[in-house]
């Protein structure tokens, strides 16, 4: 009846997933009584969950983004915490759960933090800034956001009702195979990505389309703003890559479940072959997080430079250079496998051919900033120790892509420290200044300052401290996932990268604490005329947070900077104080179908793990027949009346008029 | 040098005295040749040596070391002066500043462009060539020439153990490698079950080892003395514990050593390799006499089948294991 699953799937032993999990649940709950007992749940529903709007959608993929940072942190500071205990000691964690522990960190920390956190500012921003309605699948929009909720649900079940994988992130057979990892913990791993991964590819196809087939008028590719380029970018990484992975996966769990040996030792499998797969997905998947970052950046830098970015087309060419030899690149993950001195030092020289467009983009953020007046806040410093972190990174980078020096650093703590430095250091340093670029664009009122700014001072120095000493740790031969040790050169380095994480763990805080000041005074953070940081691209030109259609007129773009334009060409000749004639919108209803979707999916996901076929067989139709229903449907749009257009737009024009005059002139 | 026996028992239950002693010198040195340093005490434990990358103790790592560094320092010569840059150009430029010329017009200029196509692009030039040749120099197939006759070993992890095989000398230890000073060393690779990677940090390039498979690995040590190897890929719960010793004797006392050796009354043939191969830490150092010397091609042709893995739990133990390995 229930397959695998039994009252032993419970850990009833092991007090830390137990109480973890408890309180999460508690939690849960809390919020749940809360949203019932409040009568919050029908605004809930209608407004956010069956919500397909780009912006909501957008808010609740950095949402969902952000709790699960916190799951995968607290990962970080038990891992940090037992390697500084468990020298010539087993530590606090047994092996079974210290390597539940990593292996889940990387886990969610690529798949559920760093992607929906760019995924989420990409679906908020990028049709603002392109000067449209919406994205150009709205509904698709939200089913690809609950599928990748369901995963991270299947992720976080993991933790009370069975085991998650003990494999590390990329699961690498054959420890993966049925022979080695018996438990149904792969089986978690591998069916949370297969679902998520449906939904970020259904995210990359909405978000490409919505790029090449969605801008408004005069808004040609090379007028877009760079992080339009970088989504694109981004994006067309995804759908290239992201079937890999999906194929990968299913190769695998095709050996566990019905006995295939693609990657088995036996019978002809081979894991060579698992290894070029999985990171012919893994290499791209650096740079679908990573250039969004880039595009960030580049946004912030120019708009608290008080300049446009230097060098645009030179930062289009390489931000596509980037896009394309990304996928040159993967072998650089296993130089140590045994291929011949041909094959490493071409790929060794290919992947340091991306330092050069990469390069590029960080001296023309420093000239973006060369003759500017640089407003020094939260947004931009993030930005700056992005640039100061991020060359670290590089340079690292770059040092084990020659393969002799790989063939010492290799999957040491070196490594470890070389590609936190790039995503720590890049993606999230990027996803943090993002967030507080666009906050006010999204809730209408900014965040405060100087909870930002100590959040920034205390996760950047907490970054140095935790790995630098990693890097150290590498050069002493350390490898990577230790659950214990015994050599003494390596402690010191582990107690201070300890107190580094206690650092980040500040920040982190002071993050938290920001928003909750933030929101607390909100009426004095208002932001009313939606151009709190005299911006320079669209998303600017519209209220905060924007109305449901976005622009009351479609814009007419003229050249790069487009509202910068507007702005300069409204103060010139105040255009603004003409009366226009509205029109009424048409904007697609909002539908059930994503969190339905994802609704059987979920039970369809946890059915697979623990082999509860009908189960499975009831959530495959469940979603299968709501993806019908939704093709059947008659209405798919509603209209807004021109006089409501009318209405919600004359407020905002009001706020605007005092701002163009002022817009240009400092 | 100490007791290293003694002291492995001690380290079974000892509690970690983290401030005690001279473990806190080493925060204060940098990185660098001073790290050669960083374990204080010379060899404390078996298993506690330092395995420092820039100490190397043979031509491969030596070599290693020595592209590892030049291209540090190739890269700081770009990266240093940007990094001043931004933090200059970042305080000189900020808006408070009314000495600062602003330039907002300032969005293009072809000579940048080209400065700043060209500085990464001739450094990756400069860092290319030592890839290429690097890569083709360090092949960690490529000989690597020592003095008197080359020692053959075959290497085998194990779930979580690793074997050597001295096949011309038909002898077999585990988790220790005692080799010749500056002859050398022709590794043969494999794995019974899941992946590994055979490292020694301090005679350099580590390589993989996988089932059915053999890779290769040509290393050479200098200088008498131990070191230490270990796995450098995850492989399971045990993981941790796949440490070696590697005993670097004189070529003069090597044929001492093997006789002593070859004298075990353990064997090590299929039966006793299957029993070997079970999931499990191995705290001692067995040595094995070696009857046929084809036992590395029996494992490597998958003539032995791979290792089991773990065993199935019968309802007894899932129920004490809280249901962690529930299948």
């Amino acid at each position: 009846m229930l397959g695998k699953l039994d009252w032993s799937a419970i850990p009833f032993d092991q007090p830390i997933p137990l109480i973890a999990g408890a309180v999460v649940l508690v939690g849960i709950l809390a919020v749940l009584v809360w949203v019932v007992v409040k009568g919050h749940l029908p605004y809930l529903w209608h407004e956010w969950i069956t919500s397909v709007d780009h912006k909501r959608i957008g808010v609740m993929y950095i949402l969902l983004a952000s709790v699960m940072l916190l799951r995968g942190g607290s990962d970080a500071i038990m891992m940090r915490i037992q390697q500084a205990v468990a020298y010539q000691s087993q530590g606090y964690l047994p092996p079974e759960h210290y390597n539940q522990i990593f292996s889940a960190h990387g886990t969610i920390m690529i798949f559920f933090v760093a992607m929906p956190f760019v995924i989420g500012l990409m679906n908020l921003i990028v049709p603002l800034q392109l000067g449209v309605r919406d994205v150009a699948f709205p509904t698709l929009n939200s089913v690809g956001f609950w599928l990748t909720a369901t995963g991270a649900l299947l992720v976080n079940l993991s933790l009370v009702i069975g085991e998650f994988a003990r494999t590390g992130w990329l699961a690498f057979p054959p420890l993966s195979e049925l022979s080695y990892s018996p438990g149904v913990g792969v089986d978690y791993y591998a069916w949370s990505l297969q679902i998520s991964g449906v939904g970020t590819l259904v995210a990359g196809i909405n978000l490409v389309t919505t790029v090449l087939k969605l801008r408004t008028r005069g808004m040609n590719y090379l007028r877009m703003p760079m992080f339009c380029w970088t989504t694109l970018a981004s994006n067309l990484l995804i759908v290239a890559a992201f079937p890999i992975l999906t194929a990968t996966l299913a190769m695998l769990l095709l050996d566990r479940y019905l006995g295939f040996h693609f990657f088995t030792n036996q019978a002809g499998g081979n894991v060579m072959m698992f290894m070029n797969l999985i990171w012919a997905w893994g290499h791209p998947e650096v740079y679908i997080l990573v250039l969004p970052a880039f595009g960030i950046f580049s946004e912030v830098v120019s708009t608290f430079s008080g300049k446009a970015l230097f060098g645009y087309r030179s930062m289009v060419l390489a931000t596509m250079a980037i896009c394309v030899i990304s996928f040159m690149v993967w072998l650089h993950h296993f130089f140590t496998m045994g291929a011949g001195p041909d094959v490493n030092a071409i790929f060794g020289i290919a992947s340091m051919i991306i330092a050069i467009p990469t390069g590029v983009k960080i001296y023309n953020w420093l000239f973006t900033m060369y003759g500017g007046r640089i407003r020094f806040e939260t947004p931009m410093l993030w930005s700056v120790g992005f640039m100061v972190t991020f060359i670290i990174g590089g340079l690292t980078g770059v040092l084990v892509a020659v393969p002799p020096a790989d063939f010492m650093l290799h999957n040491s703590m070196f490594l470890v420290a070389h590609f936190h430095n790039v995503i720590i250091g890049g993606v999230l340093f990027g996803a943090f200044a993002g967030f507080e670029y666009w906050f006010p664009k999204a809730f209408g009122f900014r965040l405060d300052e100087r909870w930002g700014k100590l959040a920034f001072w205390f996760t950047f120095t907490g970054f140095y401290v935790t790995f630098i000493p990693l890097y150290v740790a590498g050069m002493l031969g350390m490898t990577r996932r230790m659950q214990h040790y015994d050599v003494a050169a390596w402690r010191p380095w582990m107690l201070v990268a300890a107190v580094g994480m206690a650092i980040l763990t500040i920040g982190v805080i002071c993050q938290i604490l920001q928003l909750v000041v933030s929101i607390r005074n909100r009426e004095a953070l208002r932001d009313r005329t939606g151009d709190p940081w005299d911006g320079r691209s669209l998303e600017w030109a519209t209220a905060s947070p924007p109305p449901v259609f976005n622009f009351a007129f479609d814009p007419d773009v003229r050249g790069e900077d487009a509202y910068w334009d507007i702005k300069i060409h409204a103060r010139q000749q105040s255009l603004e104080h003409e009366e226009r004639e509205y029109h009424e919108i048409e904007m697609p209803r909002n539908s059930p179908t994503g969190f339905v979707c994802a609704f059987f999916a979920s039970i369809m996901g946890f059915a697979l793990i623990w082999h509860i076929w009908w189960m499975v067989i009831l959530g495959g139709i469940g979603a299968f027949a709501t993806f019908v229903v939704f093709a059947w449907r008659d209405h798919d749009e509603y209209v807004i009346p021109a006089a409501e257009v009318a209405r919600i737009d004359r407020i905002n024009l009001e706020e605007r008029r005092s701002l163009v005059s002022m817009a240009g002139a400092t | 040098m100490h007791g290293s026996v003694a002291s492995r028992k001690v380290r079974a239950r000892a509690k970690a005295c983290c401030f005690a002693g001279t473990d806190f010198i080493q925060l204060r040195l940098l990185p660098g040749r001073f790290l050669r340093y960083a374990s204080p005490g010379g060899f404390p434990t078996a298993s506690g040596l330092p395995m420092n990358l820039l100490d190397p103790q043979g031509p491969v790592a030596a070599a290693n070391s020595t592209i590892l560094v030049d291209s540090v320092f190739i890269m700081l010569a770009i990266v240093v002066p940007t990094i001043i840059a931004i933090l200059a150009f970042a305080f000189w430029f900020r808006a408070s500043n009314p000495r600062a010329r602003f330039q907002p017009d300032f969005v293009y200029s072809g000579r940048v462009e080209m400065v700043v196509w060209a500085i990464p692009a001739l450094t990756v030039i400069l860092l290319g060539g030592v890839a290429w040749i690097g890569s083709h120099q360090l092949d960690p197939a490529a000989p690597v020439p020592g003095t008197g006759s080359p020692v053959r070993i075959q290497a085998v992890s194990l779930d979580w153990k690793w074997l050597f095989i001295y096949p011309d000398q038909r002898i077999a230890t585990v988790n220790t490698l005692t080799v010749p000073a500056g002859a050398e060393l022709n590794f043969q690779l494999t794995s019974s079950s899941v992946m590994n990677t055979f490292f020694i940090p301090q005679l350099g390039s580590m390589i993989y080892t996988m089932n059915g498979m053999v890779t290769k690995l040509n290393l050479r040590a200098d200088n008498e003395g131990k070191l230490q190897g270990l796995s450098a890929h995850f492989s399971g719960d045990g993981f941790p514990d796949m440490m070696f010793d590697v005993n670097v004797i004189s070529p003069l006392a090597f044929p001492d050593w093997v006789a002593t050796t070859a004298k075990t009354d353990a064997v090590l043939n299929e039966d006793s390799y299957k029993k070997l191969m079970q999931q499990g830490v191995e705290k001692g150092r067995p040595t094995y006499r070696v009857d046929d010397p084809r036992l590395f091609d029996l494992i490597a042709t998958q003539h032995i089948p791979p290792g089991p893995g773990p065993e199935l739990l019968s309802e007894a133990g899932r129920s004490q294991s809280g249901g962690h390995d529930a299948r």
